[in-house]
């Protein structure tokens, strides 16, 4: 079931929602939508299932021009990030609710409800109504209702952003093996980049409506081809500095300076912008390659066993994400290496020219 | 704790008070009542019921009184559903506007339109029928109901629509199978509050009546000056007038503070 989009764009009233958009889904894929709030991601999201008509452009599903198709009609199913059950009938009714519109038989309907059920894990509550139920449960009982019909593409709109931290984490487990034998695509949007690198498959990263980077999610995150793919796939936020390449050397301001490595070498002089992820900045040493840069400490938090050090060097703040407790007092002047070597070097038009990751 | 239930219980006698002395009257002869001070019936009688039950002058009043109110709770709630739920889910061109002017219907006395109806139903042929004043009522409960069923409509997420929706579900079947039931408490305070203005309106249900459609609201005050001072039978007719809003509040008394607020809690 491939699902394309070509030259979609969306504007409501005059202001663009979505700009010129061409993606391709592939069949049985699992498809993970990253960007911020008010990235476009729920609007992309309609305009897939078909709640939305594209201002322009069309979208095909399985070399069908389906744009003014409408969703009835698509084959979709939709979890959002509310819990969104109808409130009158049992969960049994609610995950029945499709088969039953879609006119099935009362047996055919058993047969799916409970073995959904079982799967989810909501067999004891099938008689209960939704606002009986837990956030998870009800959170779960809309994934089965998503699940009991043999849907052709499966939208996820943050499913688990409402739910609290070990329940979140738990369904995240569950998530893949839901999927893992249907041959419907996913499509999951998310704000966390934790859940894209989590879930695998293949990721488009969002910033204001624009898709920037579309790929295979390793790849995205190894190499994002421009400054603000980078920045969306990165959490905490990419730490960014300009530096000055001359020759074999980067400089990053008057006293600090490395040697460019291979990818750097063969660019030719000026300035570029550094990005680096903040947990390859550390308070201890990591390779010999490593560059080291002192300034005061703004923000030191230990986090179990993670330590976050926001550092300020010359009026840029550097964020430091580590293994192990490093406690440093705010004020205090702190010492951290930057593995360069695993940065990324953009050029002035923000695209990726160098750097490894 | 029960020096701090005085006050509730002081105010809610003082408020209870006249509707006491309406339900004792109602079993009270009309000479006891003009006779003197009695707090309680000293001549227990229940003739003041009797009557308004065997004289279809008095009981037809009742009836042309529950009709109108009936007709115009269900016309009313039936067309502001479907402009509610416009309001609450569109966005339209002077939709802001319109829906604040709904709500300035209901700031002209009725006295202003009592001519135009009387002149305009005379006309049509509609005069003393039910159909006049249930229609004349709708100028002023339409308006109300469209505002409380948006406040209610408004706060069930638009998410829902769309997930019935890809659930196959057509815009029809939705409504009627989803979204009525979703926002039932809605509609029944909606209900209560077209019944209650309906109920206790008189001034467009007397001028709009002549015989056959004569609410009991307007049959009290005529009997009050025709035939002279039967103050019991009043006081009865007045205690059967509250029955039918006290039923009602009863079904809807979990929702009427959300109702008042015209949805918006």
């Amino acid at each position: 079931m491939t699902l394309e989009l070509k030259n979609v764009t969306k504007s409501v009233d005059g202001a663009v929602h979505i700009h010129e958009t061409n993606l391709t889904l592939e069949e049985g894929t699992f498809n993970v939508l990253l960007g911020t709030t008010l990235s476009g991601k729920t609007t992309l999201m309609q305009l897939m299932a078909g709640l939305d008509k594209p201002s322009t452009g069309e979208i095909w599903f399985n070399g069908k021009n389906v744009t003014g198709v409408s969703v009835q009609k698509r084959n979709v199913s939709m979890v959002y990030q509310q819990f969104i059950n109808y409130p009158h009938f049992t969960v049994y009714e609610n995950i029945a609710s499709p088969l039953r519109v879609a006119g099935a038989d009362a047996k055919t309907i058993d047969a799916r409800v409970q073995s959904v059920a079982e799967l989810l894990r909501l067999k004891p509550m099938l008689g209960r109504k939704p606002a009986e139920l837990s956030g998870g449960q009800q959170q779960r009982t809309a994934m089965a209702r998503a699940l009991v019909k043999d849907s052709d593409m499966i939208l996820l709109d943050e499913p688990l952003a409402n739910l609290d931290y070990k329940l979140r984490e738990e369904m995240r487990d569950e998530l893949p093996r839901l999927f893992a034998d249907r041959h419907c695509t996913v499509i999951y949007a998310t704000t966390e980049p934790t859940e894209a690198l989590l879930f695998g498959g293949h990721t488009a990263t969002l910033h204001e409506g624009r898709v920037t980077q579309f790929g295979p999610t390793g790849e995205i995150y190894r190499k994002p081809s421009d400054l603000i793919s980078a920045q969306v796939f990165s959490d905490p936020p990419l730490n960014t500095a300009t530096v000055m390449k001359r020759g074999n050397e980067v400089m990053l301001g008057p006293n600090i300076s490395w040697y460019a490595n291979d990818a750097a070498r063969d660019l030719p002089d000026g300035d570029y912008l550094l990005g680096i992820r903040a947990h390859h900045i550390t308070p201890f040493q990591q390779t010999p390659d490593a560059v080291a840069i002192e300034g005061h400490v703004l923000v030191a938090e230990l986090s179990g066993s993670e330590s976050v050090l926001h550092v300020d060097l010359n009026g840029t703040t550097w964020i430091s994400q580590s293994h192990g407790v490093h406690p440093f007092e705010v004020g205090s002047t702190a010492r951290l290496y930057v593995d360069v070597a695993r940065g990324f070097l953009f050029d002035r038009a923000n695209r990726l020219v160098g750097g490894l990751a | 704790m029960r020096k701090r239930s005085i006050v509730p219980i002081v105010y809610i006698l003082f408020l209870m008070l006249p509707i006491y002395w309406l339900v004792t009257m109602s079993f009270k002869t009309t000479n006891e009542i003009l006779g003197g001070f009695t707090p309680w019936p000293q001549s227990f009688t229940l003739d003041n019921y009797r009557k308004i039950f065997n004289d279809p002058t008095w009981y037809m009043g009742y009836v042309a009184s529950i009709e109108y109110v009936a007709i115009n709770t269900v016309l009313s709630v039936a067309v502001a559903l479907p402009a509610a739920y416009a309001f609450s889910r569109y966005r339209f061109l002077g939709d802001k506007h319109m829906f604040f002017w709904l709500l300035t219907n209901r700031m002209a006395p009725a006295a202003v339109f009592a001519l135009p109806f009387y002149q305009l139903y005379s006309a049509v042929g509609l005069f003393d029928t039910p159909w006049a004043v249930a229609l004349s009522h709708t100028l002023f409960n339409i308006p109300l109901a469209v505002w409380i069923l948006e406040g209610f409509m408004s706060g069930v997420p638009k998410e829902l629509d769309e997930t019935a929706y890809v659930d196959g579900y057509s815009f029809p079947r939705f409504f009627i199978k989803i979204f009525i039931p979703t926002i039932a408490a809605g509609i029944g305070v909606a209900c209560f509050f077209c019944f209650m203005f309906s109920w206790v309106e008189m001034l467009l249900a007397k001028t709009l009546t002549a015989v056959a459609a004569k609410p009991i609201a307007a049959l009290m005050t005529k009997t009050a000056s025709t035939s002279g001072y039967e103050l019991g039978l009043l006081a009865a007719a007045g205690t059967l007038t509250l029955i039918p809003g006290a039923v009602v509040i009863y079904f809807v008394r979990n929702y009427i503070a959300k109702g008042f607020a015209l949805g918006r809690v």
